[in-house]
């Protein structure tokens, strides 16, 4: 793109947390990011909130976490059962790490509204 | 068995030196690299040195045989030469555990680097490693709340955490300053810092500048929906001036406060440390003066002890250099003493300086911090070094955009996680990060007019400090 040297407007945007500043993800974009959640061993974990609770600790867990679970296709279609079930909340794919206890990767696939 | 007492001056080796030794686990270790003056041999040196910094008079004095000393002293049990260097020669000592006050660093510095570095028999001494026996370690508090805690308060998973040292350092207003900070949290940074000289100046005095940043914070976090925080440096002239910054900033809700831990000094670090922890509060970690400390290769004290002894003290995030940026520091010391930082094991790895194994049991680890003369282009190599653990600040490389610091914020956010992502899909983040800047850069105005403005910027000078290896 052209360099523009005249100064821009910066407008704040609201935004969720790990890829939040990236545009949104093509499905195999998405699938390339689960990949490497199950490749690092952790285990896939589907939560959702409504967006105006976005900022809490706690977003409700989908199901459980998919303890060992190991087949991509059945985290994305769970994740797609998810959003169905909750169309107007943000769902988020999470990678929970049993040794530290944390979520070794965490981004939101689909936007509520 | 009893023994005599005999007056007089008896060389260093005869007790000191004990190459049959077998350190126990509960010994402290230390390798000390030593150049001794000319024609005084290598064992009286070392043993010199093992006397020195524990139970050792140039003279034998009565008293000794009030003791059992054999219990107490330090032995130098190993001799190495240095790769690449015919004067110096490593000096492994072991000490006792009892030596040393349970859970004070302050007291096992005082000894190894107190009055032996001044000793006349030496031209230059440098502590290169301490291996620390899991039982002292078990006596320190250690960070006060780690890094798993960390990311759980600020929310922030799966990246690493970007944060900005305001900049100019000194001279502005409390409003102004706390403008600033605004800017540069609403443009996507998660921390900003305050620059380690800023304390309580009068252009500034630190109770304004705290309410202006807690405000600031505040409406971040409202117009961004993400957590934020700036490290409200409550390193001050005196304990009691930092303890009452240090309830202020709780008192205005905030989560992290900072300290410089060498000017401060361990005592005081350590005391807040052990505040943070009873009262929640993160603490970021300054290293003012450690380069006069740690760059000299042959005298003084090498960063990997400051760091280890950093983590002991407390301390939930320190600054380690940036291996690609203006400030000193090679890339397989500096992953060598993060690993010190983050690891619960790190074995012996001389490849990377670690001279010892290093169990840390279950203290918890340590952000690492790379900070100064970085700007986007650096990203790649930044994630791919530091790894996920780790905050990368961004001064000149956040405020100097020509949009202002909120679009250098962006630029540096859109960044990072263009390489995080890329990362996760399996790409080679360094070799390709041309490309998958440029890539993000299409997305983001910002990104593409940072990407623009620094395109030229290198810092690449010969380390003053290396590893020894031929």
């Amino acid at each position: 793109m052209p360099f523009q040297s005249t100064v821009g407007d910066y407008q704040t945007v609201a935004t969720l947390e790990t890829f939040g500043f990236l545009p949104p993800m093509t499905q195999d974009e998405i699938y390339d990011q689960i990949a490497y959640i199950i490749a690092q061993g952790w285990s896939p974990l589907i939560e959702h909130v409504h967006p105006s609770n976005s900022m809490a600790s706690y977003w409700s867990y989908w199901k459980l976490p998919f303890f060992g679970e190991k087949d991509l296709n059945v985290v994305v279609s769970e994740l797609e059962a998810c959003h169905r079930a909750y169309p107007d909340h943000h769902v988020r794919m999470v990678g929970y790490d049993a040794y530290t206890q944390g979520q070794g990767a965490c981004f939101v696939v689909f936007e509520g509204r | 068995m009893s023994k005599k007492y005999d007056a007089g001056v008896k060389e260093y080796r005869d007790t000191y030196w004990t190459p049959d030794y077998v350190p126990l686990d509960t010994d402290l270790l230390a390798c000390f690299k030593c150049t001794g003056q000319e024609g005084v041999p290598k064992e009286e040196v070392a043993a010199a040195v093992a006397a020195e910094s524990s139970t050792g008079t140039w003279s034998t004095v009565w008293s000794e045989l009030l003791t059992d000393l054999d219990f107490y002293k330090g032995r130098c049990y190993r001799i190495e030469d240095v790769p690449g260097d015919k004067e110096a020669f490593y000096a492994f000592i072991a000490y006792p555990l009892d030596l040393f006050e349970e859970g004070s660093i302050t007291n096992v510095l005082t000894s190894l680097v107190g009055n032996v570095f001044g000793f006349k028999a030496l031209r230059h001494l440098r502590l290169e490693d301490i291996r620390f026996p899991i039982a002292f370690i078990k006596c320190c508090a250690g960070p006060p709340n780690g890094i798993a805690v960390e990311r759980d308060r600020m929310n922030k998973y799966g990246r690493p955490l970007l944060g900005c040292t305001i900049k100019p350092k000194l001279g502005l207003s409390g409003k102004n300053y706390g403008r600033v900070v605004y800017e540069c949290l609403r443009g996507g940074l998660d921390f900003t810092k305050d620059d380690e000289n800023i304390n309580s100046q009068p252009f500034q005095r630190w109770q304004n500048r705290f309410e202006f940043v807690a405000e600031a914070i505040k409406i971040a976090e409202q117009e961004t929906g993400e957590r934020k925080g700036h490290y409200l440096n409550v390193t001050a002239n005196t304990p009691e001036e930092m303890y009452e910054r240090a309830e202020f900033a709780k008192e205005l809700n905030q989560p992290i406060i900072m300290h410089d831990f060498i000017t401060g000094g361990f005592t005081a670090n350590t005391g807040l440390s052990k505040w943070c922890r009873k009262n929640g509060m993160l603490l970021h970690i300054h290293r003012a003066m450690h380069a006069v400390i740690d760059r000299h290769p042959k005298h003084g004290i090498h960063f990997r002890v400051l760091a280890k002894c950093l983590r002991l003290s407390g301390g939930d995030q320190l600054h380690t250099g940036t291996v690609v940026g203006k400030l000193e520091g090679d890339r397989q010391t500096t992953l060598g003493y993060i690993d010190q930082l983050r690891e619960s094991f790190v074995p012996e790895d001389r490849s990377r300086g670690n001279f010892f194994d290093q169990d840390w049991g279950s203290m918890p680890g340590v952000f690492a911090v790379a900070s100064g003369g970085i700007h986007v282009w650096h990203m790649p190599a930044l994630v791919a070094i530091f790894g996920d653990d780790s905050v990368l600040q961004f001064g000149g490389g956040t405020h100097g955009h020509p949009w202002g610091s909120a679009a250098g914020a962006a630029a540096n956010r859109v960044a990072l996680e263009a390489c995080v992502k890329a990362r996760n899909a399996g790409r080679e983040i360094e070799k390709e990060s041309r490309d998958i800047l440029m890539e993000a850069g299409k997305h983001s105005p910002e990104l593409a007019i940072a990407l623009e403005t620094w395109k030229e910027i290198k810092f690449e000078f010969d380390t003053v400090d290396k590893l020894d290896v031929q």
